[in-house]
């Protein structure tokens, strides 16, 4: 069944540039979708329309359907609701999503409470089981820390903590594991995996990374400018790319790949 | 040779907290020898860089500019050091002042070091932008109108405009698509080739890490576990923790 329907949806600024053109895709309950593109591609503008999150002056036309909700010209108390139970967001620059004068742990306690209810000492053991999970170390600092008192890697495991603590029906992680070392990053994506298995979560995963996608997603769409240029499975894009954005996508991150095999700089 | 940037047996414990953050750690960055610093998050790199810029005091130890102690208090030194290094930081939006637009962000250190006046800076900020791919009317808009790879880039355009020797950048290229990442990695073998730049970079991203630095220092839990040439480090791994790294790199399907 569809979770979410995307058609035709265009973002433009107020004074009419467009950067967001004509984009449509769809996603159905615990699918899982990825967005890859350019840097500058619109890939994080779309996922701020699928939650009716676009910063001011810009505006959204076409249609987002989100569990039967349309997004686009909703009012503010319709997307209140549909905001952490139909879908929730990683965003992609943590420290700009956490608030920097609340401690850590009342950040993740907050949807815990809202979503299901806990209170007191429950909910207290509820964050410290976010925290564990995310593979947080020193899970009671960490609760007690600002976010400026601990490392960017742990930011991030934060903001998916607080994103999956919602028990979103689509989550939606905007570059989650950018700033994980590659073990960690591992650690999470398995997490992510095992999450939407049990929950049925759906998920689009935005990332730069073609390896981290294929690891994640079964599809995916690559942006160029604003657009679509073409969708797949992850497999076919990367074996035979078509558009020659994802061909030069394929080749330089081979390319990547080749100087970790020769392991020496040039 | 003397190294351009030093730590000696640095410690640094952060206020209210009962274990170092980093320990027991020597490093010395020497001029045209690229240093990489690795390892698991959490694990005290940010913490390095900071020390390094003298943005953290080290609880015990110290740093090292130019062989000599480096001391807030010297002015002489610190408007040398200032000349010399600059820093691209992890966390790109928080670091660009979101009230300026992009034009005088990244001229600021032409401006604050005194090389150039408001208007002699703006064809240098214009090249910088390019040069990392950005159109020069960015100049005209401000760090929010831009995606979270953009604002990366333009931290990159600020810290080489004013062509430091040293370059301090803490996951310079995260945010990047693979495509623009090449483009920033042959600029920065670029700037190390011609300008003979020395760079001190934190990447988790081993394949960067292998195209431009000669040296790699492996961190795990505040300590430096490895330590050497990168081919030999990346290619024969002598600690666990660094053979777990490199075999967890996610790799294209084939
Ligand atoms: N508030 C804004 N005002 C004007 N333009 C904006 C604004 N926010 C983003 N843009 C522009 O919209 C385009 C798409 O931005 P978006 O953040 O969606 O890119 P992205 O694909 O997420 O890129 P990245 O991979 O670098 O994060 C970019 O060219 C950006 O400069
Ligand atoms: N102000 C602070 N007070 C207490 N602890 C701190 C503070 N800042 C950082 N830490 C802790 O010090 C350790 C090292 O942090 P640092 O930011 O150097 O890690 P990192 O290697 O850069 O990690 P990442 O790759 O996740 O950015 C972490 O456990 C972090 O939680
Ligand atoms: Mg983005
Ligand atoms: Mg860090």
């Amino acid at each position: 069944m569809t979770f979410l329907d995307v058609r035709g949806l265009t973002v433009r600024t107020a004074e009419g540039r467009v950067l967001v053109d004509d984009l449509s895709f769809s996603v159905a309950g615990g699918e899982r979708l990825g967005l890859i593109g350019e840097s500058g591609s619109g890939k994080s503008l779309t996922t701020l329309a699928v939650l009716g999150l676009l910063p001011s002056g810009m505006t959204a036309t076409g249609s987002v359907e989100l569990a039967g909700t349309q997004i686009v010209g909703a009012t503010e108390r319709a997307l209140t609701s549909v905001r952490g139970r139909d879908a929730a967001v990683v965003f992609q620059e943590p420290l700009t999503a956490l608030d920097p004068l609340m401690r850590v742990g009342r950040q993740i306690a907050e949807p815990l409470a809202r979503r299901r209810g806990l209170r007191g000492a429950a909910l207290r053991d509820a964050v410290g089981d976010m925290l564990a999970q995310v593979r947080l170390p020193e899970p009671e600092r960490v609760s007690r820390a600002f976010p400026h008192e601990i490392s960017g890697g742990q930011r991030q495991r934060v903001a998916l903590a607080m994103a999956l603590a919602c028990d979103p029906g689509l989550l939606i992680a905007d570059e989650p594991t950018t700033a994980l070392d590659v073990s960690v990053q591992a650690e999470m994506l398995d997490l992510l995996d095992s999450l939407v298995r049990e929950r049925g979560m759906a998920v689009i995963f935005v990332s730069h990374d073609l390896a981290v996608v294929a690891r994640v997603t079964d599809r995916a769409l690559v942006m160029k400018d604003g657009r679509a240029v073409e969708t797949g499975t992850v497999h076919d894009l990367v074996r035979s790319p078509r558009a020659e954005y994802t061909k030069s996508l394929v080749a330089g991150a081979r390319r990547l790949e080749a100087a970790l095999d020769l392991r020496s700089p040039r | 040779m003397t190294p351009v940037l030093e730590l000696r047996d640095v410690a640094l414990r952060h206020r209210g907290s009962a274990v170092d953050a980093v320990q027991d750690i020597s490093l010395a960055v020497e001029a045209g020898h690229s240093l990489a610093l690795v390892g698991e998050s959490g694990a005290g790199k940010t913490t390095l860089l900071r020390l390094l810029l003298g943005l953290a005091r080290p609880t015990a130890g110290t740093v090292r500019f130019d062989g000599a102690e480096l001391s807030l208090r010297d002015r002489e030194q610190m408007r040398r050091f200032r000349r010399s290094v600059q820093c691209v930081f992890q966390d790109p939006y928080s670091s660009l002042d979101p009230r300026r637009r992009v034009g005088a962000v990244v001229a600021e250190p032409l401006r604050s070091l005194g090389i150039d006046t408001r208007s002699s800076a703006v064809p240098k900020v214009a090249a910088a932008l390019d040069r990392v791919g950005l159109p020069a009317d960015a100049m005209d808009r401000y760090p929010h109108e831009f995606s979270g790879g953009q604002r990366q880039r333009i931290a990159i355009a600020r810290a080489t405009v004013c062509h430091p020797r040293v370059l301090l950048a803490d996951e310079p290229v995260s945010a990047l698509d693979v495509t623009t990442r090449v483009k920033v990695v042959d600029l920065l073998a670029e700037l190390k080739q011609e300008q003979g730049l020395t760079l001190v970079m934190v990447s988790h991203d081993l394949s960067v890490v292998a195209s431009l630095c000669e040296r790699t220092a492996v961190l795990e839990h505040g300590h430096v576990v490895e330590q050497g040439d990168t081919a030999q480090v990346l290619g024969h791994p002598a600690h666990p923790y660094t053979r777990r790294l490199i075999d967890s790199v996610p790799r294209l399907p084939a």
